[in-house]
């Protein structure tokens, strides 16, 4: 817990508040970039490269810009007339609540049981790997048939359009 | 002698970091390179500039600028004071923050990407195990500097070089990573040091890089092709095609923040060299062993600026490409000649050592080569193209 | 083969770039200020007024008739009648340009002024670097400017400048001729009306025209 934690840690709380409160889409797409870049540097913070690297390339390199290409393509990006919030937000706020209490339970509970530990032990890129091909192996390749499952769907559907319009 | 000379640029940090109290010395170890690589590589830019107009010019039977200075060398001075003192116009309606933010992003990140490459024995800013993702990622976010130029200047021309750009980039990306892949499969670590020095040996004199090795020539070919259009360089230029898009999402950028956009792209263009230099042509290693003596910098710049001049040369020559012939020789050559090419290290890593390694590998990658020109590329698949109108 | 266009195109620019510091014949560049093409005799960019002689006040051929005022298209050319009349190159007084004035900021470079002159005063230079750093008043050319010697139109169209010669000298002929079938008509007048005091002045006109063959070897020194 020292002022880089901080530091960090209000940089991503700020950029989720201002991904959540901003009017312009573009605008909210780029602050949760700048939250995305902000848990990044926690990761990294933390000395788990892997994931802070991981972080960066999946969530700003593709997810962020996905997201941006999406709001590109779709429509513009002012704000629209009828309010930024829909008419459910009170029952989005009691789940979002639900949720954070939850984690927050979550956190709590497991934290004491930190403390006793000794310090974190040094994980290598190299040993990620080895985990994620050895021990790990079925769930990795049941997500990446997952994710082909989501690549071929995803074509099927841009294909069935297509032949519509012909 | 010879070792000094090769170190010598470690020696003088050293030695310049001792003259410092003992608190302040790794923080000024840190600065000292960071400081070496701003200056040297903008330095390089200028001469790159240069070297490319002159280049283009010869090739074009011009004589290229040589009005400023002898022979022109004082041109990027001249290029540089006039960008620093031209007006910085900034469009009415644009997005002033945004607008301000994306040529520093794009720079601050292509200055990152510099911090994991080795350019000699012992010269790397970080030495990090996962150096190589550290590179993607920092690349990947490039990406948003464009969009943010491009979506904030409220330009139609600035927008679709944008979304020409993003979509370029994020479809050669994955060709990129794979073929940088095959490297990681064969020396085990995502470490640019260390691949860099699994590739400093030799056998009778020749050195171990793997571009001489049938996956790695073929890695190496769609790397360079991925990182061509990465750079958006010549043919891949569909971003900022200047008969097309005036100069794409940099339209609307004038004076300082020009220059820094164009800075930006030279330093992709350098940084990404110095990856495919660490990946498949041995890094800062010398090409033949009887050759060890010369500093090992001198390699690392040597083969960067050979590199940059076969992009000039690309340039010189090709015209650009058709977004739908960019987007199908992305998805539908590169990528599984990549994917194809991951199997054939993985061939060349479990044959084991021997001649039939050799057979094998160079075979699979020369038969999906030739069956690629028989079928997936006629010129009845890049012909004309059919238009779709949006509703 | 796949590829192998690119590597016919790479060679075709690698053979470029090198031919370029071999044969000269490659690299067309001219470098402008240091060297330049001569320039093709009919090549024309603005008017300049020609004058015989080597004074260029006394010997403009313009005598202010502005029919070339009058036929500009952009209306470029400003010309004063003098009030008074002087000798011109050949002696013969004649009204004088007062002022004269091309804008060439304004001239379209259409030549009608040279086609419509009748005293083939005004011809069509080659000068073009008249870059100036006052767009109004340096691109406002004067009399004094415009003046450009019979000499100079020679050297810039040879062709022409002979051609337009020979017509003055065949005009000037037939007005000698002309003038002496006049004078010799008013001198057989005169002789007739010897007698009477009154038509002597009258033939004051003839003998000023009858001086004309006097002042004539000034102007044909080309």
């Amino acid at each position: 817990m020292n002022l880089v934690f901080y530091v960090l840690a209000g940089l991503t709380v700020l950029g989720g508040l201002a991904a959540v409160l901003l009017k312009n889409t573009v605008h909210c797409a780029l602050a949760l970039t700048v939250a995305f870049a902000g848990l990044a540097l926690l990761f990294l913070e933390l000395d788990a490269q892997f994931a802070g690297f991981a972080q960066i390339l999946v969530y700003i390199g593709a997810v962020a810009i996905l997201v941006v290409f999406a709001i590109l393509l779709t429509r513009g990006s002012e704000t629209p007339e009828d309010g930024v919030f829909s008419h459910t937000w009170l029952a989005g706020l009691a789940v979002a609540a639900a949720v954070f209490a939850v984690l927050g339970w979550a956190v709590i509970q497991s934290a004491p049981a930190l403390t006793h530990e000794s310090a974190a032990p040094v994980v290598t890129v190299n040993q990620i790997g080895n985990a994620l091909l050895g021990r790990y192996v079925l769930p990795l390749e049941i997500v990446a048939l997952l994710l082909t499952a989501a690549l071929v769907g995803a074509v099927i559907v841009a294909m069935h359009e297509k032949e519509e319009t012909k | 002698m010879v070792s000094t000379l090769d170190q010598i640029f470690v020696l003088l940090k050293h030695w310049l970091v001792g003259l410092l109290p003992s608190v302040l010395q790794p923080a000024a170890g840190v600065l000292l390179s960071v400081v070496a690589i701003v200056c040297v590589f903008p330095a390089l830019f200028a001469l790159t500039v240069l070297l490319e107009r002159k280049g283009l010019g010869r090739m074009q039977n011009r004589l290229g600028p040589n009005r400023v200075g002898p022979f022109g060398i004082l041109q990027p001075i001249a290029d540089a004071i006039k960008s620093l003192t031209k007006e910085d116009i900034v469009p009415l309606r644009a997005d002033a923050l945004i607008h301000f933010l994306a040529p520093l992003v794009l720079v601050v990140a292509v200055f990152l990407e510099f911090a994991v490459v080795p350019m000699g024995r012992n010269m790397v800013l970080v030495d990090m195990d996962a150096s190589l993702l550290f590179f993607f990622s920092i690349g990947a976010s490039t990406e948003l500097s464009v969009f943010m130029a491009g979506w904030s200047s409220r330009n139609k021309y600035s927008l679709m070089g944008a979304m020409r750009a993003v979509a370029q980039m994020i479809s050669y990306e994955v060709p990129l990573l794979m073929s940088s892949v095959a490297v990681v499969m064969i020396t085990g670590s995502l470490s640019l040091v260390k691949i860099v020095e699994a590739q400093n040996q030799y056998t009778y004199g020749l050195p171990h890089w793997n571009i001489f090795t049938p996956w790695g020539c073929a890695g190496f070919v769609m790397f360079a092709i991925a990182a061509t259009a990465e750079t958006n360089r010549s043919p891949f230029d569909l971003p900022e095609g200047e008969s097309e898009l005036v100069a794409g999402y940099f339209t609307e950028y004038s004076g300082f923040k020009f220059a820094l956009f164009f800075l930006g792209e030279y330093l992709g263009m350098f940084s990404i060299s110095g990856l495919g230099t660490a990946l498949f042509l041995g890094g800062w290693s010398a090409p033949f062993s009887f050759l060890w003596w010369v500093p090992s910098w001198i390699w690392f710049f040597g083969k960067v600026m050979l590199s940059i001049c076969v992009l000039i040369w690309v340039r010189g020559t090709l015209p650009r490409l058709r977004q739908d012939q960019l987007m199908n020789f992305a998805w539908k050559f590169v990528l599984p000649m990549t994917l194809l090419n991951l199997v054939d290290v993985a061939l060349w890593r479990f044959l084991g050592e021997g001649w039939l390694r050799w057979v094998v590998c160079s075979a699979v990658m020369l038969v999906a080569y030739v069956a690629a020109a028989l079928t997936g590329l006629r010129r009845d698949h890049i012909g004309p193209r059919s238009y779709r109108y949006a509703e | 083969m796949l590829g192998e266009g690119i590597l016919k195109g790479l060679a075709e620019t690698a053979r470029n770039a090198v031919g370029s510091f071999v044969s000269k014949d490659r690299l067309t560049t001219v470098e402008y200020p240091e060297e330049r093409l001569p320039l093709p005799e009919a090549s024309r960019n603005f008017p300049f007024l020609v004058y015989d002689g080597t004074d260029w006040e006394k010997g403009l051929r313009c005598v202010a008739c502005q029919i070339c005022e009058k036929e500009c298209p952009p209306k470029c050319i400003y010309i004063d009648k003098s009030k008074d009349k002087k000798p011109d190159a050949f002696g013969r007084p004649q009204i004088y340009p007062a002022k004269f004035d091309i804008d060439i900021s304004v001239c379209m470079s259409c030549q009608i002024c040279v086609e419509v002159c009748p005293f083939e005063a005004i011809k069509m230079d080659t000068q073009y670097e008249l870059s100036t750093d006052d767009r109004f008043g340096g691109l406002l050319l004067d009399r004094k400017e415009l003046a450009k010697s019979n000499e100079y139109y020679h050297q810039i169209h040879p062709t022409e400048a002979s051609e337009v010669d020979a017509k003055l000298a065949a005009e000037k002929v037939k007005a000698d001729a002309k003038a002496k079938a006049a004078a010799g008509a008013a001198a057989a007048k005169a002789a007739a009306a010897a007698a009477a005091p009154k038509p002597a002045e009258a033939a004051a006109k003839p003998v000023v025209l009858a001086d004309a063959p006097a002042a004539k070897p000034q102007g044909e020194g080309d």
